[in-house]
């Protein structure tokens, strides 16, 4: 059974359904800046990754066509009460968010949307990989202007209302990495930032006096995105919050 | 949806009054369960993976409806953590005992499906004297038990193929797969697990 519907998929893959172009990403090893161990070299095996964040229209399609991940049917298990917030019902947005990431989805919610692709998520290195390119260069972590651009998107709001695919592409040819949405990763949940500590505290997301430690604007950054990931989870459905697929080559 | 709650209470008034000869007990046994139906949203007993126990048979979370369980994710080779959550676990199930009304499960679920065969659990069940069923201990793919942690919400990392890291939460879950309650950290006081389990085993 679960052989035919996977055919089908594939199939319906193979008729053209609208899906996200990906770009290769050739791979290679870095030093994640906050692993589980300091200085430990990751290695990232090729894989292709989504050229832009998944939108509000292809998400559509994925709920017309999976009807449990409507905002009305969404069990409480796989999504807070937020999920698709910003949707009118189950199947409409303002007409002009199309093209904007869809945003205010679950961990549960991005990775079964990625597995009805025949993708998946990225993992935390593969994401961390691709997003420490610019235009110009495989690692720009050092180039103070990327990292400074990267963290005033952190600071300006509403981000998440804008098209995809607007800004320049990395040097992968992928988008919006930066500047535009957190996104969720297969593992999102596996670096420990102690954010047992904060336990009580879910709306206080970042704790920015934890990052006083880190040495310099580089490290803030991806602290940012650390510290985010492990205060999450899964079943939170957020503002700023999107996805986009991946998938082994 | 109050309505409806409303309405499911007025009928289980009117139930329990055409069987109030039947004794005491069996009722609030019904009301109970009514109650937490409502929640069924809630339940693991959704998740569609496929998981294989230490006898080698391979069930899906829904086959464990109408046990309490209260569950932890373990690997066998730690050696830090896992002996603590071990002893934590037979401590609990000591307490609560087994002259519970409804049964109740203990289950490991493994963050190292790869070492922990269905075979090398059996052993593990033996070593520690955890042989009979109320003992279960499970296996399933990576992704299935990412998903899984997930539910519960702990947080693990690979560190080595032999060293995990992750945070050590005990869930209870009713007999409806609805996760009621978590005691989390090592060496913490097992008491209200205990009693989490004990309200909702009888």
């Amino acid at each position: 059974m679960k052989n035919i519907i996977v055919f089908i998929l594939v199939l319906c893959g193979g008729l053209g359904f609208s899906q996200t172009a990906m770009q290769s990403i050739k791979g290679g090893s870095f030093v994640p800046l906050y692993g589980l161990k300091e200085d430990s070299l990751v290695v990232v095996e090729p894989f292709y990754m989504d050229k832009t964040p998944v939108t509000n229209k292809e998400y559509l399609e994925f709920v017309n066509q999976n009807k449990l991940w409507k905002k009305s049917k969404v069990p409480a298990l796989y999504a807070d009460d937020r999920y698709l917030q910003n949707w009118s019902n189950d199947t409409s947005f303002a007409k002009n968010q199309e093209n904007y990431p869809v945003t205010n989805v679950s961990w549960f919610a991005a990775k079964n949307y990625c597995a009805a692709q025949g993708k998946r998520l990225p993992t935390l290195n593969e994401w961390e990989f691709a997003a420490m390119a610019s235009p110009e260069e495989i690692d720009a972590r050092k180039d103070a202007a990327f990292t400074s651009k990267i963290l005033s998107g952190y600071e300006t709001p509403n981000t998440y209302l804008q098209n995809v695919g607007e800004d320049e592409a990395n040097y992968w040819g992928v988008h919006n990495l930066h500047g535009m949405v957190w996104e969720w990763t297969s593992d999102f949940n596996s670096v420990m930032l102690s954010s047992e500590n904060r336990n009580n505290n879910d709306t206080n997301l970042f704790c920015g006096a934890g990052a006083i430690g880190a040495s310099d604007l580089m490290n803030y950054a991806a602290f940012m995105r650390y510290a985010m990931r492990a205060s999450v989870k899964a079943k939170y459905s957020m503002q700023n919050m999107g996805f986009r697929c991946a998938k082994n080559k | 949806m109050k309505q409806i709650t409303l309405f499911l209470l007025a009928m289980l008034f009117i139930v329990s009054c055409q069987t109030s000869t039947k004794d005491k007990d069996n009722k609030t046994a019904t009301s109970k369960t009514e109650t937490e139906q409502t929640d069924n949203s809630l339940s693991i007993f959704q998740l569609p993976s496929e998981w294989e126990t230490q006898e080698d048979e391979t069930i899906e979370l829904e086959s464990l409806k109408g046990n309490v369980l209260a569950v932890v994710m373990i690997y066998t080779s730690c050696q830090a953590a896992c002996p603590r959550l071990v002893a934590d676990m037979k401590n609990i199930q000591e307490k609560v005992g087994d002259n519970t009304k409804k049964p109740v499960k203990y289950v490991f679920v493994s963050i190292d499906p790869e070492t922990d065969t269905p075979q090398r659990f059996k052993e593990f069940s033996v070593e520690n004297n955890m042989t009979d069923d109320k003992w279960l201990f499970l296996r399933s793919s990576e992704d299935n038990t990412r998903e899984f942690a997930n539910v519960l919400a702990v947080q693990y990392k690979e560190i080595s193929p032999i060293d995990f890291s992750h945070s050590n939460i005990i869930s209870v879950f009713d007999e409806n797969g609805v996760l009621v309650h978590q005691q989390e950290g090592l060496g913490v006081d097992n008491d209200e697990t205990i009693q989490a389990i004990q309200e909702l085993a009888s």
